[in-house]
């Protein structure tokens, strides 16, 4: 086993067969990690804001209503499969030559990322149809803030999976998609670290 | 997408490594999500329990996205990361617990 080297960021590393981004990496993932612990803060609050709201249903319905620990099982294991295959296309990146399994393994996860968006949406639209929407009380205005925001979030991480996926067909893979990729890398476990968080205590926590 | 194109031994032994971490988080997070799934879903445990359990099993797993997926690792992490994420769970906890705090304490009055 060889010495483990220093960490310059977090997510993957590159090392030293990557000369092009070395320097350059450490200083744009902090700035991009900065960016990701001021999102979790914006979380942190609407958890807040949703604990305090829970009991503030107007007469409504209440999570376990709503609530479909079915669906929400689904997504958390398509969530969280994508995180792994993301974790692949990291390992293709620092140590294939070659675009074809980088690619792959960008697709699998867009393709969970996209089922784990259609599960939650028909989730949404439900509620909706069950006359719980955000306007129905105090309690679904702090449900449809802070879950759908993390909605967004990865359909935002898909777009931007895409924009890469075309960027590496039309200039390969060179610095800026290197340096691209260990940033969607970050973001994308964020996300299912929030998810983590809404699994556990808003639908487990709201059926148990 | 083995490291043979071009890899040394050194490289081989990292490539193993990595994969080997990605491996475990996968296979710990998916433990740490069934757990709490099916605790719920047979209401295995009475309610205090059962939310202690949901939070023991989050807890951990937010653990292992950190450390298999962000590749957080103490030791050898740059100190900037550490301390920033220090910091930002330093201001969740005040936030969270004062927002709580004192929004429940306000609607106990005024209820």
């Amino acid at each position: 086993m060889s010495a483990v080297p220093r960490l310059e960021h977090p997510g993957i590393n590159l090392g030293p067969a990557h000369p092009d981004t070395r320097g350059k990496s450490g200083e744009l993932l902090f700035g991009f990690w900065v960016f990701l612990m001021s999102d979790a803060i914006v979380f942190g609050l609407l958890f807040a804001t949703y604990a305090v709201m829970l009991h503030a249903r107007a007469g409504g319905p209440g999570p376990k209503q709503l609530y479909d620990i079915k669906s929400a099982f689904i997504e958390t294991l398509a969530l969280l499969s994508s995180s792994f295959t993301f974790g692949m296309a990291s390992l293709a990146l620092k140590y294939s030559k070659r675009t074809g399994a980088l690619v792959g393994w960008l697709v699998a996860t867009m393709c969970l990322g996209g089922l784990f968006l259609r599960l939650e949406v028909q989730d949404f639209l439900s509620m909706l149809h069950n006359g719980a929407g955000p306007g129905r009380s105090g309690y679904l205005s702090a449900f449809f803030a802070l879950v759908p925001l993390h909605g967004i979030h990865v359909f935002s991480g898909i777009v931007w999976m895409l924009a890469l996926i075309v960027q590496i067909r039309r200039f390969g893979i060179d610095r800026d998609v290197k340096l691209g990729l260990l940033r969607l890398g970050l973001f994308w476990h964020f996300l299912d670290i929030i998810w983590v968080v809404i699994f556990s205590f808003i639908y487990l926590g709201g059926l148990a | 997408m083995s490291p043979s194109d071009g890899g040394s031994a050194d490289n081989r032994a990292e490539y193993t490594r990595e994969l080997r971490q990605y491996l475990w988080g996968y296979g710990l997070a998916v433990l740490l999500t069934l757990l709490p799934f099916g605790l719920v879903n047979w209401a295995a445990l009475r309610e205090y329990g059962l939310y202690v359990g949901i939070g023991a099993c989050a807890l951990a797993q937010v653990i292992v996205h950190f450390r298999c997926f962000l590749h957080i690792d103490p030791p050898r992490q740059n100190t900037d990361d550490l301390h920033l994420i220090l910091f930002s769970g330093l201001l969740l906890f005040f936030m969270i617990a004062g927002t709580i705090w004192i929004l429940s304490s306000l609607a106990a009055r005024t209820g």
